[in-house]
């Protein structure tokens, strides 16, 4: 090292390294805040994840004995099967209805900016509130609607009291918040050169040819893109599971990020909620890491277009 | 690019057809958007009397306006209020500080590091935040913070990932020309930022404020978990604690008098930004 130094040195000029001096000023609040939000605390999550600890006396090395704990616990299990389901459903058929949303809001008629607004709205106007709205949509005698289902002769379920409805009713809930991605895919749909939808029209390929040669290809790096946030949120949902069903009923709605809520600052099993966190980033890198490596089957970047012409 | 807006861009009947369709499928899925705020809203005008009416009266014969003063007063709304400002509006200090600044060094300045800075920061938008959960509320415990806004406020000021990459995207459009004769005249790389890049980036600043007000106005977690004693509460955490308390019993129609009240910010907001932001995000968008 101290011979390196002076090359290094005499290699890079005064004028470099005022530059360098000022570029880490500039990103001393990223560099500070990845060290202290994000670095450091995934460290000691790791090491957390094999300690017993609640606050009350130090930490114990307990080595994997929170993973086997986990592995023979019957609500773990659980959680995993309600977000698995919960993300399975919720997150294609998000990704369909907003593409779908997109493609019909991507016409050119006057006024498409109001429905544009309203679809958006959902996604503004989120948390704690709505939640408390839908616990009372849901209501099962009252609940607007069972009343609307009254109205057509079908007696609609106790959803939320239900443990074969509660998790549907939250799916439901999560699909009409589908704006911000439906959002996402319109804003791909505009950067598609009006050209080729044309061109495509000339060589007369119909509406479906159009979106299935065209649309969907020239849109699929927004749809990976919209999966995989769609994958990392619907494995993170919280509030409405905390706030509409609280988990419940018998467990029914016990997501893995409730579970491990519980864990944490109800039981203050800090050793294991760390465990259970190492369990989900696990889960969340191999989804995601899976849908890279399919993206060169199914996703399609502008440049290969520019390559092949 | 700019094209005359007229009502079907083709004459021709199988075009006129598709956008009626278009039209009525976007009118019913609207109705099904809205039916949930017309319920909340009709609720929280009925008499107590009326809520639990079968079949339910869609409008209130006497429209009771006075349940939101109920519902504000019970709640304490004023107190609450005031928590949830002042941390919102300290976040979005930090939050647009943090962004604007740093994304410079990531633009425009060369050090070794710097990329791999940038995609390790990247990385994290990966990274669920039940990782660092833990650790974190331990840090801010030990030094004494659990109970107070700190844990909530602090941690804008050091940057958030997707808005650092927003703010870098933008500025890396802006021409070098400016900079560069700013430089001549003697300016410092600080004072460029401030008074050349910042005020060429209002659109992005803004497109990042309205965010970062409706992301904290609407968390959950973070005050549930770090702020126990209960005036120290958030319109979120308050509204939990609202239901289902003796303030309230069942008293639906207050509850969503409550409610209402609690999704006002955010809508005005929206309502104010809505064709500037929602074309904001559709134009500049992301690109792949």
């Amino acid at each position: 090292m101290a011979q390196l130094i002076p090359t290094i040195k005499s290699n890079i000029g005064k004028r470099e390294r005022q530059e360098a001096f000022h570029a880490y000023v500039f990103m001393s609040p990223i560099i500070i805040g990845l060290l202290l939000f994000t670095l450091g605390p995934v460290i000691v999550s790791f090491w957390l994840s094999f300690t017993e600890y609640n606050l009350l006396s130090d930490p114990k090395w307990i080595g994997v004995e929170n993973y086997i704990q986990m592995y023979g616990e019957d609500l773990f299990w659980q959680s995993l099967r309600v977000s698995a389901i919960y993300s399975v459903v919720s997150v294609p058929l998000g990704l369909v209805l907003a593409l779908f949303l997109a493609i019909l809001l991507n016409q050119k008629i006057r006024g498409m900016y109001v429905f544009r607004a309203v679809y958006y709205l959902p996604t503004v106007i989120s948390g704690v509130g709505v939640a408390m709205l839908w616990r009372w949509i849901f209501n099962g005698q009252y609940g607007v609607i069972n009343t609307m289902l009254h109205n057509i002769g079908v007696k609609g379920p106790n959803w939320l009291i239900d443990e074969n409805w509660a998790l549907t009713a939250l799916i439901i809930t999560s699909i009409w918040g589908v704006g911000g991605t439906m959002l996402i895919f319109l804003a791909g749909l505009q950067g598609i050169p009006q050209e080729l939808m044309e061109a495509a029209e000339i060589d007369g390929a119909g509406r479906w040819q159009q979106f299935r040669h065209v649309t969907f290809p020239l849109l699929s790096h927004v749809t990976f893109f919209n999966l995989v946030l769609g994958i990392i949120g619907a494995l993170q949902v919280f509030t409405d599971a905390y706030v509409i069903t609280n988990g419940g009923p018998n467990n029914a709605t016990n997501f893995i990020s409730v579970y491990l809520y519980r864990h944490a600052f109800i039981y203050l099993n800090f050793g294991y909620s760390a465990a259970l966190a190492w369990v989900l980033f696990m889960i969340v890198l191999t989804l995601t890491l899976l849908v890279f490596r399919s993206s060169p089957i199914w996703v399609f970047y502008e440049s290969e277009r520019q390559g092949k012409s | 690019m700019h094209r005359p807006i007229i009502w079907f861009r083709r004459r021709s009947s199988q075009q006129f057809l598709m956008a009626l369709i278009a039209v009525l499928l976007l009118l019913g899925g609207g109705v099904v958007i809205m039916v949930p705020f017309f319920w909340m809203v009709s609720t929280s005008l009925k008499q107590a009397g009326e809520v639990y009416l079968m079949p339910p009266i869609w409008i209130p014969s006497d429209p009771q306006w006075v349940n939101f003063v109920t519902a504000w007063t019970r709640l304490n709304f004023s107190l609450y209020a005031s928590n949830t400002f002042l941390i919102v509006s300290t976040v979005m200090i930090g939050t647009l500080f943090s962004a604007s600044f740093a994304a410079y060094g990531f633009a425009r300045l060369r050090a070794p590091g710097r990329d791999f800075i940038f995609m390790l920061l990247l990385a994290t938008l990966m990274l669920p935040g039940a990782v660092t959960l833990v650790p974190t509320y331990l840090m801010f415990n030990k030094i004494g913070w659990v109970n107070t806004f700190l844990p909530l406020i602090a941690p804008a000021f050091f940057g958030n990932a997707f808005f650092v990459f927003l703010m870098r995207q933008f500025y890396i459009t802006i021409p070098r020309e400016l900079e560069e004769s700013a430089m001549m005249d003697g300016a410092t790389i600080y004072q460029i930022w401030w008074h050349i890049m910042l005020p060429l980036s209002g659109p992005v600043l803004a497109t990042i404020a309205v965010f970062t007000f409706v992301g904290t106005y609407n968390d959950f977690f973070t005050p549930l978990i770090y702020l126990s004693d209960d005036t120290m509460h958030t319109i979120a955490v308050a509204l939990t604690y609202f239901q289902g308390s003796a303030k309230i019993g069942p008293k639906m129609h207050l509850l969503m008098a409550a409610v209402s009240i609690s999704v006002i910010p955010p809508l005005v907001l929206f309502l104010f930004a809505q064709r500037y932001f929602v074309r904001g995000i559709v134009t500049t968008g992301i690109k792949g």
